[in-house]
This record gives C-alpha cells, structure tokens and sequence, in this order.
C-alpha cells in the first residue's frame, strides 16, 4: 500500500481537468491567430477565464494567465512596486518563497525596504503591527502582501482585516493554497490583486493566474505579443487553461471529508505519540494541512523513513540542493531551529481514504521511534 | 541487507550503488551534503557537495532506481574535519582531512545513523577490499594501485569495517568508467576529484591564510640563527624548498629545507636535505583494522601519504603508542600525518605521527 499525504505540494488531476486537456490538446489553433481556428482556441480559453473568474469572485477581465503561481506572485510583488513611486513592501514573514525572494530582490536591486510583519506562536499575523506600520508609514508603503493561508502549516490569515487595515495600499494575496479548499472571494475581500495556481486544485502544472483590478496597469515580467494585457506575454496555454477551468468549475474538493481525514489523523498521531505538538492547531486552518513536530527527531531522517514505509509527506522548505533548512514558518512562529527541523508537514486531499490514515498511523510508530535512535546517534 | 549508499555525484560511488543492487542488496542513495554555503558548479577535478554534484548523484540514483536523499552533515563536517584540518596546522602538524572524513562522518556519523534508521551499513566507492578470514574481516588495498584508497581507510575500526561495503575494490578505475558507460549513468566520463574538498582553489596555503590570518615569524637555522621572515608558519610543510625567500645561503651552498614547524614560538626551522632523515616513528591514537598489534615486533610496510611508497619496517606497540622503524631512512616526515601499517596487503592499522627521530 502507497499513501500520499502531500497534497499541499501537488494534488491529482481531476478526470475532468485530464479529460478537457486532452481534448484540448488535439484541437489547433494559436487563441491570438485570426483565422477559424484561432477564434475557436480563443473562446475555449475566454469560456475558460469566465468560468475562473466566476470561482475566483473577479471579472474576467482581472484574470492573467501566467505560467506558475510563483511567476503570478513575481509579477505582482514588482510590479506593484514598480508601479508605485513608494519604496517600503510589507510582507507577512512566512510567505512562500515565491513572495519572499521577489522582495528581497527588490530590496537587493531596486532600493526597496522591506518590513516583514511577524506571527504570532499560532501562525496568525500580528494585525497590531500591521495597524501601528501603517499608521506610521502609510504614505511611503507600495503595496502589502499577506498571504491566504500558510503552505506549511494551513494557518489561515485576515486577510479582510487586512485589506481594511490598508485603506488605499494595494494588498496582494498568494492563495494559492486556500483556492477552492476555502471560501476565497477577490472582490468580497477588496483586494488589489491574488495568486492562484493549478496543479495545487486538481488541474494541470505548468499553469497559475495573477488576478489584477481592472484598469491596475503594472510593468510586465515578460515583454512580447502582449497577450495577457500586456502585463504577461506568450502564446497562451490553451490546453492548461481549459484544464484548470474544468477543475475549479467541478467543484469536486470536499472539505468537510478532507478535514475530518486530517482530524483523524492528527488525533491518532497524538493518541500514539502524545509529545508531539500540532503547529497552529489553535487557529483557523485549511482543511488539509497538518505540521507536526515529533521533538527529539530530524524531519529529513523521518521522510526518509516514511517514504521507505511508502508514506510520502514533506519537510517543508527544501533548498535548491534539496538540504532540508529549519522551517523559516515555523522559525517565526517561535520554534527554535532544532524543534522547527523535527517537524512533518502532512497534507491530505479529495483522493485520500480512511484507510490511507490508518495505514499511516500504523507505520508512524516504528518510524518516529528509528527517527528518535537516528537523531540521538547521528547527530548532534 | 538494507544499505545506505554515499553518493557523492562522482562515477565510483555511482557504480558502487549500482554493484551493490545488483549484489541483492535493498539501497537508498544518500548524498552528503558537507558544505553549508555550496557552490553552483564544480570547477575541474576540484571541490565538491556542489548543487551539480548532488544533481549527478540524483540522476545517478534514478537510473540506477533507488530511493535518493541528501543529508545535511555541513555542520558535523565543519566541526569534525574542517576545524580540525585547521587546528592541526596552527599545532604546527600536516593533517589529512580525507581520513578525519571517513573516520567521523562517512563510516561514523552517517553508518551510526544509518544504522540507528534500520539499516545494515554504507556502501561507498572506495577503491579497497575487505576479506572475511578467522579474524573476521579484514581491509586490503585495491587491485588498482594506482587508484587504491585503503590508506585514508585505515582510520576504520573493526566494527567500521563491518558496517562497510566496497564494491570496486577488486576492479581497475578504467574499467569503472567503462561499466558506468554501460549502466547508463552519465557521470562516466566526470573527472576524478583531487585535493582537498574544501579548498576548491587547491591553494592550501592561501585558504588557511584567508581563515587564520598571517603572524610574520622568524625563519632560524637548527642553532636558531635567524635567516629570514615567514608568512605564517602553518602555510609551510615539512621537506618545503621552494618560497622560503631566504638571502642568506648555506655554509656549502646547498639548499635548505623546512625542518621544523613550531608554533608556539611561531617559528619555521630549516637545514639540509640529509637533516630531513627519519628513521623511526610513534602514532598517537592507534585504529586497527583488524587483530590487535602488540609490544611484539612484527615485520612489515609503512605508507605515510595517501599515494606514497609502501616502506619496508618493523612495527610494534609501545605503551599507548604505535611505532615503526625504517628498514631505510625517508625524508621529510611531517607530524599529524597517518602512519598506515600493512601486513602485505593488509591494512593493519594507522596512528596521527605524534613523534620522528
């Protein structure tokens, strides 16, 4: 048996999304060409954006396609900063490194300043903070980006106090975990713009949106045909696009279940090993994540282990040489290094089953227990 | 068994994963990675844990197909071998860091964990043999001599040694390369690594210059005449000829050689080439690989570099200390480097050289 709890880095494809790529990608026709075939590719991509933008609670028109979540939250991390003449970016201090990285570049390259708003030991931002940075600062801040929820441990932020906090500073939000899993409404929060992805909601890789008011006009990452309103240019990936329309339109991710999967799981884990700590169990999280911390364990000790087992999850941040660093979520969060690298994240999805769990909870044991010699051995 | 499998992105360990597959063995591919700040890419035959090098050892895996991971041992790895390389020479010693690596990290730190996790042991693609006899297993040099690497083994204790696996020990590196070709994995032709890891420039001198800085010092004859100045005595090894700057020439006009490191006083004694004669030697903080040596004296080799000749001697213990004695004298023999024993080939055990005579 084989059980895949990593749904937060990539989850299946829906059939349905498979089904319309499929199809799509037999059909001819570049959606910027003139001819019949083109204009055919066209509305399939522009039933597409509707349908997205319906689930996303924008105007079709505020939908841009790019090639990743990550290439969406770059886009609008410098280009709304370089659509501003303000030089300070506040940014939450466990945003994905797709958030991060951009603004330290632009710390790095454009002379920005960057304040990084801390969490509380639930995961939650201080808003407190937020509403004293922006008291003092407001007339020199760019923009704020706060994202939806946390790709480590599922803790969901206010996002709507924030968006009410800043007043007439653009907020951007990364949900690219929270889209279809909770209530996510571009409008109803009065945001300036949003980042969703596909693979991470049953549709395709290779594919993400930023969403973008109306009219908002920021410099392009990419220059060329000027196809997503000149802000991100190339030949529209009508296949992806369909794809991730079919996904999110299907509406086939069924949170109530997801969750109760992860409440089974984490009350078995704590059952078994009651020293384990659940990181942000005490705010409101997405139904899927779970991050555990196992004290007195290495977490790339503990994958290796429930790998073997055939339980595949994750360790959270990994570098680009795949060392395992101590989580800069979990860092923020109040964990040392040491107890923030004895830490699992765990995701569950519309896929997994009762038994997934119980298998899971049957193999942890042994695991956690080889993790605990290995630690006491091997390192320090 | 279930094994663990070094791989360092280079063509032996690739091979030696591949092997040991093959051999029925259940492998997982671990890449070490040893350095906390890597580079991108490796430049020649030197450096290593680059980002390109743990991709070649997870390609490698792949079409192997095993399970691959990297570990993270930059920090027992700067504490284990690169700070001691560096407090060695500030003691005025020559260390190798090579067998500091083997002896805690790859056969202790990771075979201590490995072991912790389930696993029977580490295959690595060291070019050396062990043999099962009487006295259990023993560790013998490569069929390779060119390319046989028992020596910086030697640091292994029997239990080590156990826990270990060589598959290539019995093949010559041309081979290796060919086998590789044929398996598939493209670090076939990836150039052998040289030198010391960490020291990517391959400037020895200069990399302990950069960390430990430069205390100008006298440079004296065996009477303690002052000759000339040094830029800090650890950049200079036992049997240096070349960069001493010295003005003043010898009596006879003959060449000098450094001696002598002394820290303390931080001074670098020179002389003649025949003053760099060593016929004997003691080891501190003896390893033997197989049966105990005891204050009998047995006949047999010394090897005191990595690459260096196998010397006739007569070998025993001598209280907590390992001694050999030349049949013939050598020149220029530093402190903190390993004596290597062998009983033909046979590694019979290594001390750090404490003492020369």
């Amino acid at each position: 048996m084989s059980v895949y709890l990593d749904h937060a880095a990539t989850t299946p494809m829906f059939d349905i999304a498979i089904d319309a790529m499929n199809t799509s990608l037999r059909k001819l026709g570049n959606p910027s060409s003139l001819h019949t075939e083109g204009r055919s590719t066209r509305k399939d991509v522009e039933d597409a954006r509707e349908k997205i933008a319906k689930a996303v609670g924008c105007l079709s028109s505020e939908v841009i396609f790019t090639g990743s979540g990550t290439e969406a939250n770059n886009a609008a991390i410098k280009g709304l900063f370089w659509h501003s003449d303000k030089k300070v970016i506040l940014i939450s201090s466990i945003e994905h490194h797709a958030v991060l990285d951009p603004a330290h570049w632009l710390v790095e390259h454009e002379g920005a300043e960057l304040i990084e708003i801390p969490v509380k030991s639930d995961g939650v931002i201080d808003l407190a903070f937020l509403k004293k940075t922006v008291a003092e600062r407001a007339s020199e801040i760019a923009l704020i980006s706060v994202m939806h929820s946390n790709n480590e441990t599922g803790v969901i932020q206010p996002i709507a106090e924030v968006v009410k906090i800043a007043g007439d500073i653009p907020v951007h939000c990364d949900a690219v975990q929270s889209f279809t899993k909770v209530p996510v409404s571009f409008k109803d929060l009065g945001l300036f713009a949003m980042t969703i992805s596909g693979h991470k909601v049953g549709g395709p890789l290779g594919i993400g949106a930023l969403i973008l008011r109306r009219a908002v006009e920021i410099p392009a990452l990419l220059h060329g045909g000027g196809q997503e309103r000149d802000i991100r240019s190339g030949t529209l990936n009508a296949p992806s696009i369909v794809a991730l329309a079919a996904a999110v339109e299907a509406k086939l991710y069924d949170a109530s279940k997801v969750a109760a999967l992860r409440d089974s799981f984490e009350a078995g884990v704590l059952a078994s090993r009651p020293d384990a700590v659940i990181n942000g169990k005490s705010a409101p999280r997405l139904p899927g994540i779970s991050n555990i911390t196992f004290p007195g364990t290495q977490s790339d000790s503990l994958l290796l282990l429930m790998d073997s087992q055939k339980v595949s999850c994750s360790t959270g941040a990994a570098c680009t040489a795949g060392v395992h660093r101590p989580s800069h979520v979990l860092m923020a969060m109040g964990l040392t290094d040491v107890v923030s690298q004895s830490s699992l994240r765990f995701s569950f999805g519309s896929t997994n089953t009762a038994s997934d769990v119980a298998y899971a909870l049957s193999v942890l044991p042994d695991v956690i227990e080889r993790g605990l010699a290995a630690n006491a051995v091997g390192r320090k | 068994m279930k094994i663990i499998a070094a791989m360092s992105g280079g063509v032996d360990s690739a091979v030696a994963a591949a092997r040991a597959v093959e051999a029925g063995h259940e492998v997982i591919g671990v890449h070490l990675a040893l350095s906390s700040n890597p580079q991108k890419y490796r430049s020649g035959a030197r450096g290593c844990c680059t980002i390109e090098d743990s991709h070649d050892a997870r390609r490698a895996a792949d079409v192997i197909g095993i399970p691959f991971y990297i570990w993270d041992m930059a920090d027992e790895f700067h504490e284990g071998v690169v700070e001691n390389f560096m407090s060695e020479y500030k003691a005025g010693r020559t260390p190798n860091p090579c067998l500091r690596c083997n002896e805690k990290i790859k056969f202790a730190a990771v075979l201590d964990r490995a072991k912790a996790m389930g696993f029977d042991g580490v295959v690595t693609g060291h070019y050396a043999r062990t043999q099962e006899s009487s006295d259990g297993r023993t560790l013998h040099r490569a069929v390779d001599p060119l390319k046989d690497q028992s020596y910086v083994l030697a640091v292994l204790n029997r239990e080590q040694i156990n826990g270990a696996i060589f598959p290539l020990g019995d093949t010559e590196k041309v081979d290796i390369r060919i086998e590789a070709e044929a398996r598939g994995l493209a670090v076939a032709q990836k150039p052998d690594s040289h030198d010391i890891c960490f020291v990517p420039s391959g400037d020895n001198a200069g990399w302990l210059r950069d960390r430990m800085g430069s205390e100008v010092g006298p440079i004296v004859d065996q009477d303690g005449n002052k000759l000339g100045e040094h830029k800090g005595a650890y950049t200079y090894t036992i049997g240096q000829r070349k960069g001493l700057g010295l003005t003043i020439p010898s009596e006879d006009g003959s060449p000098r050689f450094v001696l002598k490191i002394e820290p303390v006083t931080n001074t670098v004694v020179v002389g003649a080439r025949e003053d760099l004669a060593v016929t004997s030697m003691r080891g501190e903080r003896p390893i033997f690989c197989g049966p105990e040596v005891g204050a009998a004296p047995l006949r047999g080799f010394v090897q005191v570099r990595a690459h260096g000749a196998a010397l006739d001697c007569t070998y025993y213990m001598d209280g907590q200390e390992l001694v050999a004695e030349l049949d013939a004298p050598l020149l220029g023999l530093a402190t903190g480097q390993a004596m290597v024993i062998y009983d033909g080939d046979r590694v019979v055990g290594s001390a750090t050289i404490c003492e020369t005579a």
